[in-house]
């Protein structure tokens, strides 16, 4: 499992490769909070290589949006698979997170 | 009963994401039951294992964590017990109300309960019971040959 960021002009992109769940939600939000302090303020984080979400998972996307929020910026996801989808609709986190289907929709959005 | 598996975990975080996918590799017979093993399993078992580590056994890497899995013919159960005095069920707010839905944490039984077909507690309240329908081979084979 592993977090890459990088950036596509003004957005910084986080790939979730793997799991993201109570193990390693720590990590992801570390990276973000880093890249917050150093000003960057858009951010997609895509799923096309995501195996599942749990919980905690959800709730570190929760709690990074509403930091990267105060800070005036704005985090939003791309590349759900059916069964992320699923997740985030039961959970009616799909309400409260602007979700692009695709990578390049998702850069497109901001 | 197809296969059985028994084994207890440390209250280690970082065991879970192996022991999950330990468990499925054991447990996916054919590719329908993977398609229902990929994240409806995955996800819930992944819940009860954090639930038990951490609000059932506070956190206390003395403790441990027993898992129980039971493949049958035309289910799957996992028993996920640990030892801490137990909690109530009934007592988990909805985290999807537009109050709750903000909130960073409280999904955890809520996705069990709705990515399973049964989800059941002991009266202690310290041993969570999952169990999901697989699809029988036998009508497996029926569908593919209609």
């Amino acid at each position: 499992m592993a977090f890459k960021i990088s950036s596509q002009g003004e957005v910084t992109v986080v790939d979730v490769d793997g799991q993201l769940i109570v193990g390693n939600r720590q990590e992801l939000k570390q990276k973000v909070l880093d890249e917050l302090e150093e000003g960057r303020r858009k951010f997609l984080v895509d799923f096309t290589d995501t195996g599942y979400i749990d919980s905690s998972g959800l709730g570190v996307l929760v709690s990074l949006s509403k930091k990267v929020r105060e800070q005036g910026g704005e985090l939003r996801l791309s590349s759900l698979n059916e069964d992320l989808r699923t997740l985030f609709e039961l959970t009616k986190l799909d309400t409260l997170f602007r979700i692009a289907d695709s990578r390049d929709e998702g850069l497109a959005s901001f | 009963m197809q296969r059985q598996l028994v084994f207890e975990l440390p209250n280690d975080l970082q065991c879970i994401e192996e022991t999950v996918e330990f468990v499925v590799s054991r447990c996916s017979t054919c590719e329908e039951v993977a398609r229902k093993l990929r994240v409806n399993f995955r996800v819930s078992l992944a819940e009860a294992l954090t639930n038990a580590m951490i609000y059932g056994n506070g956190s206390d890497p003395s403790k441990r964590v027993r898992v129980e899995i039971f493949l049958y013919t035309c289910s799957l159960t996992a028993r996920i017990t640990d030892e801490g005095t137990g909690f109530d069920p009934h007592r988990i707010p909805d985290p999807t109300t537009p109050r709750n839905v903000k909130k960073v944490g409280g999904r955890g039984l809520f996705l069990m309960r709705n990515l399973m077909d049964e989800v059941r507690y002991n009266d202690r309240g310290n041993s969570v019971t999952l169990v999901l329908n697989l699809p029988s081979s036998e009508r497996l084979s029926r569908e593919a040959s209609a």
